[in-house]
């Protein structure tokens, strides 16, 4: 934060009370930004205290139950088909996410038409509502492929709704190791292959995991995308193509029936503190690589 | 030897098929929606399709023009709510704030930015809707499942994405710009808000067309807040449906026509996106110019 012109503006509080006095307007602006500010922290823990004071009450032993009826809305179900919905998705998506990025940074040539296109059509990707992955996933999955809903076909839904991210991230995160490393490898007669798994992709471990991570928040807080998709039914699945719900489309069906307020509470709880948790985790995971950048 | 070579032939050609995957997605999202919306158009009617101001599906009645509407007035009072506080948030966490409040804050934001849309939702069921009910009913009418609920929701969702977007943007202008406003005797405020801000105009545009996106798209909060009534939105105390609650509302027992026309809303609702998309890789190919 070196640019915050402090260091060649130093002026002592009564200057500054008086530079106000003399110009009005300056002093309104600076109130008005300070407003901005507490009101966007107000919203953050307003909205965090609210959930966690209301749910974490009835956070009680049974809504972790193996079974889910409409006496107790276990939610442990729908916790499991969140992992493994996850799971899969992430075995679809990083494979494919993390060569595509190899391709990109490593292999095509500079000013490469393809890699333009690619790279447009991920921006493209990123930019379109979960809602049209869903209609997608229930036209191309579900009905023409006949996977009906199940976990295979959620998977495969969101696998491509979080393929940009990880792209991207992983090219980051390629683009980031110093080219000598590379050099040094070739130098040392290693081959393109060899020199891209043995010490580029090493390297770049953090940063493609700060990816995957970030991937995996967006795939645990995913809805619209899965009721189509992935279906409602809440329990463990047998095999990957039976219906499973995730927790966020519980909390959603929870909340939508509006008889069990409590439990809606308790599971938003849980649901918050996943994703915050997952969220942590990948901005600890950047920050370390851009420490690693900055020595 | 050979064999090595091979082997770096293979992997490469197989890195090529993954890097291609994107532009297949894509061009697969593209037609699935556009073939089976686009016969549904034809067979409504694009004028009455687009245009028509009811939406009777077991009539046969399908005009999305109120979706389009409702869809627009959300947005447009997300932008509303979103943008100010979010634009000075951001010129306050680049220029005003002090060093130890930062971190907390900007951790704040990106958490923010995790948060599932659910739970917006559920939060905005909770918590806005009885507000707007117990303090506006008696003026204006409605049950606090309104316009302005979702707008104000939705201002909450986009804060982060233009916060963090326009704090960059902020940022990246070079910091003798400041310097030189300050030494001709203008106050920090002044510097700041009439050479710094001005010139990030392109990154903070790209922020807002961003947000835009993220409002337009956004689906389980607004379906949780807004209201749902298929009709012409009426006031902004009142309910409406946005294109994306249209979808996820009817699909779970649409058949036939109405399914088709269900999925020509999720096309209509696929064209606003690509064209507000290409808006903001102009806006930021403008700022990296």
């Amino acid at each position: 934060m070196e640019n915050t012109g402090v260091a060649i503006n130093r002026q002592t509080f009564k200057q500054k009370m008086q530079s106000y006095l003399k110009h009005p307007g300056s002093m309104i602006v600076c109130f008005l930004t300070i407003l901005a500010a507490a009101i966007t922290t107000l919203v953050f823990v307003y909205l965090i205290a609210y959930i966690l004071i209301k749910g974490i009450p009835f956070l009680t032993p049974d809504l972790f139950q193996w079974e889910y009826n409409s006496e107790n809305v276990s939610m442990l179900p729908s916790i499991i088909n969140t992992l493994l919905l996850t799971a899969l998705a992430l075995i679809i998506a990083v494979p494919l996410g993390i060569f595509a990025a190899i391709y990109m940074v490593e292999y095509a040539k500079k000013g490469n038409r393809l890699v333009k296109i690619v790279r447009i059509t991920a921006e493209t990707l990123s930019g379109i509502p979960s809602i049209v992955y869903g209609l997608f996933g229930m036209l191309c999955f579900v009905t023409m492929l006949k996977m009906r809903l199940s976990l295979l076909s959620g998977a495969l839904t969101v696998a491509i709704m979080v393929l940009p991210t990880i792209m991207r991230t992983t090219e980051e995160a390629l683009l980031a190791v110093p080219y000598k490393y590379r050099e040094g490898s070739f130098g040392l007669g290693a081959g393109r292959l060899r020199t891209v798994f043995r010490i580029v992709l090493p390297a770049a471990v953090p940063g493609i995991l700060s990816g995957v991570i970030l991937a995996t928040g967006r795939i645990v807080g995913e809805t619209a995308a899965l009721i189509y998709t992935a279906g409602t039914m809440a329990e463990v699945p047998s095999n990957i193509f039976s219906s499973a719900r995730t927790l966020s489309v519980h909390m959603y069906l929870l909340s939508k029936e509006g008889l069990n307020t409590n439990q809606a509470f308790a599971t938003a709880v849980v649901l918050m503190i996943m994703v915050i948790f997952i969220n942590m985790l990948s901005n600890f995971l950047g920050k370390k690589l851009a420490a690693k950048e900055a020595d | 030897m050979r064999s090595k070579n091979v082997r770096e032939k293979v992997m490469e050609i197989v890195f090529l098929i993954c890097a291609c995957v994107s532009v297949l997605c894509v061009v697969l999202i593209c037609v699935f929606l556009f073939a089976n919306g686009i016969p549904a158009i034809g067979k409504i009617g694009v004028g009455n399709f687009l245009l028509g101001d009811v939406w009777r599906p077991g009539n046969e009645i399908f005009g999305i023009m109120p979706f389009i509407l409702g869809s627009i007035y959300v947005t447009a009072g997300a932008i509303i709510v979103g943008v100010p506080i979010g634009i000075l948030t951001a010129i306050f966490m680049a220029r005003f704030c002090p060093k130890k409040i930062y971190r907390p804050l900007k951790s704040g934001v990106e958490l923010l930015a995790g948060i599932p849309s659910v739970v917006y939702g559920f939060f905005g069921l909770m918590v806005l809707v009885p507000f707007i009910r117990d303090n506006f009913r008696e003026q204006f009418g409605g049950n606090g499942l309104s316009i302005l609920t979702a707008a104000i929701l939705l201002g909450m969702m986009i804060l982060p994405t233009i916060v963090s977007v326009s704090e960059s943007a902020i940022r990246a202008v070079p910091d003798t710009y400041y310097q030189g406003a300050l030494a001709l005797g203008a106050t920090h405020e002044r510097s700041v808000f009439c050479t710094v801000v001005p010139a990030a105009k392109s990154g903070i545009m790209a922020g807002i067309v961003l947000g835009i996106g993220r409002a337009i798209g956004e689906t389980m909060a607004v379906i949780m807040v807004v209201g749902n009534q298929p009709r012409m939105p009426q006031g902004l105390f009142e309910g409406a449906r946005t294109l994306t609650a249209n979808i996820v509302m009817e699909m779970g027992y649409a058949t036939d026509l109405h399914r088709e026309a269900l999925i020509a809303t999720g096309v209509v609702l696929f064209v606003f996106i690509l064209i507000i998309n290409s808006l903001f890789s102009i806006l930021k190919r403008k700022e990296v110019a």
